[in-house]
């Protein structure tokens, strides 16, 4: 099976691997897959408390060239959204872009849960720090 | 010597047809083209005469008794076709059981699992934890119903070679047929059918630097002498058990290519295990959590197969393919997204048998090569690493086990 040119320069060149310190403040992180599925996303977004704009983003992923590229397409997308737009990627906005072929789709369908549980960990998270100061 | 680009480190997918295979075949396209069928012109003799040549080459090769023991088909899936259906047809009445292992090679395992669906039965035995089936075993599944036992010689993926010579014996004290596939094992390491007691024997010539395309199954003819339905019907060739015009030039290839390995089996056969050997330590000294898959001494001398903890094989694959052409699990299963149900029979973690890269070495390979491939897996592994959430989680000290993974 041949990579999309998109695919291969994201795993040539990931963007934004790494991590942030879990319970910073603003900081919302995703952990999806499962070790035996051969496919784990670890996607993690720093927000602006006060505007709500996503300033950061990172990944680390374990899993196949196409999984590697789809979150960290993810993490370039994410960058500057408000929490709001970055709720509206969709996994199939990933499979334009990549050119995903039908048996790696569920990379993006992983790279989209992976936003899911980061954005959702970020507003517990936000929702918990503001009952406490209020 | 320079290093060739892309380089070729996946010969038990595959292995390039020596130039001499393929010198050997070239006039029997054009000039010596004849149906070794027609008895009544020269055409005919010299192209029978040269298939008569070829089949004592292979009978020479794996120790047959009698030429006339070698049945010529298209390959090493169709000799696992035709010795399981044909066995279990032939000796219907005498019982409809079958003992197998789990890490046949996929051929050898659907047939199984079709013969299941037309009524027989099939005890598939696990192996241990270093591939190798344990004989006892074997022999405790047997019953008075079976008809068959089938276990491969070498795995395709992790090399290991089978106690062969204990199942034959096993199966001559039980009275049942013993069929191997040796696809991976003939022409690479001695294989003897009289020595070992193997009444069937599968084997394929584009594993053994033949053309593919052609391919043959042993068929004992005394002590027992085994009779076996043919799944082809036609003009009756190859004594009523496969049918259909043989493949002159393709057939011819395949002789060469066994009277190639059968001389140069002793120096080749140390010669990779030695490139093999200086693979295998450069990439386990310089990678932690890096495991052998299969039993170090038991194995294929090209053979190398090794999980990368917290790395997924097909990156790893990614990363080196440009260059150099090696697999993840075999080339049979890499076109689906299930891990290596070889890895997974050993019993390791199934995040393990995702991880399992196979360096398989052949006749043309150079220590160059090897020190290249070497050096750019281990980039590769550290650059996957990095980007690791498990590798992460277990530089932390975190058991990946405690985890709640939350799966799609």
């Amino acid at each position: 099976m041949a990579y999309s040119d998109k695919v291969v320069d994201h795993y040539n060149n990931p963007r934004n691997v790494g991590s942030f310190t879990k319970d910073t403040p603003g900081v919302g992180t995703g952990l999806v897959g499962a070790p035996e599925c051969g496919d784990v996303m670890k996607l993690q977004i720093k927000v602006n408390v006060e505007t709500g704009v996503i300033e950061d983003a990172k990944f680390k992923t374990f899993g196949c060239g196409s999984a590697i590229a789809s979150s960290s397409l993810a993490t370039e997308w994410l960058k500057g959204k408000t929490v709001d737009e970055a709720g509206k990627i969709k996994n199939t906005d990933i499979v334009n872009e990549l050119k995903l072929p039908p048996v790696k789709i569920h990379c993006s369908v992983l790279a989209e849960d992976a936003i899911k549980a980061a954005l959702a960990d970020y507003k517990a998270k936000h929702a918990a720090e503001q009952a406490a100061t209020k | 010597m320079a290093v060739k680009f892309p380089i070729f480190m996946d010969s038990q997918s595959t292995t390039p047809a020596d130039p001499r295979v393929v010198d050997a075949m070239v006039p029997y396209f054009t000039q010596k083209f004849g149906h070794p069928a027609s008895r009544n012109h020269p055409f005919g003799w010299e192209a029978e005469a040269a298939v008569d040549k070829a089949r004592s080459e292979i009978a020479t090769l794996i120790g047959a008794r009698d030429p006339k023991e070698v049945i010529f088909t298209s390959g090493g899936t169709e000799s696992i076709n035709l010795a399981l259906k044909g066995i279990a047809e032939m000796y219907r009445e005498k019982g409809n059981h079958i003992v197998t292992t789990t890490i046949e090679q996929r051929a050898g395992l659907d047939v199984a699992k079709r013969l299941e669906r037309a009524g027989y039965e099939v005890t598939y035995v696990p192996v241990q934890a270093d591939g190798l089936v344990d004989v006892d075993q074997i022999a405790k599944a047997i019953t008075d119903k079976t008809i068959l036992i089938s276990v491969m010689f070498a795995n395709n993926e992790i090399g290991t070679i089978q106690d062969i010579a204990a199942i034959g014996k096993l199966a001559k004290a039980k009275g049942v047929i013993f069929h191997t596939d040796a696809t991976q094992a003939v022409g690479k390491i001695p294989v003897d059918v009289e020595a070992t007691g193997i009444d069937l024997l599968s084997c394929t010539a584009h594993l053994m630097y033949g053309p593919k395309g052609v391919g043959a199954l042993y068929v004992r003819r005394k002590g027992p002498r085994v009779r076996i339905a043919p799944i082809i019907d036609g003009g009756g060739h190859e004594r009523g058990m496969r049918s259909g015009t043989l493949p002159v030039p393709l057939i011819v290839g395949f002789g060469k290519a066994a009277e190639l390995c059968r001389e140069l089996m002793p120096e080749e056969s140390v010669r990779l295990a030695k490139l093999r050997d200086r693979l295998q330590d450069a990439i386990l000294s310089n990678v932690d959590e890096a495991f052998l898959n299969g039993n170090p001494e038991r194995r294929l001398p090209h053979n190398l197969n090794i999980s990368f903890a917290y790395v997924e094989g097909e990156s790893v694959l990614m990363g080196l393919n440009k260059e150099c052409a090696l697999s993840s699990g075999s080339a049979c299963t890499s076109a689906t997204l299930e891990p290596s149900y070889v890895i997974a029979a050993l019993g390791a973690s199934a995040e393990l048998a995702h991880s399992s890269i196979r360096f398989s070495l052949h006749r043309f390979n150079t220590e160059e090569e090897v020190d290249w491939v070497a050096q750019r897996t281990i980039e590769v592994i550290k650059r996957l690493r990095e980007m690791s959430p498990l590798y992460e989680l277990a530089k932390e000290g975190v058991d990946l086990k405690s985890i709640h993974w939350k799966a799609e």
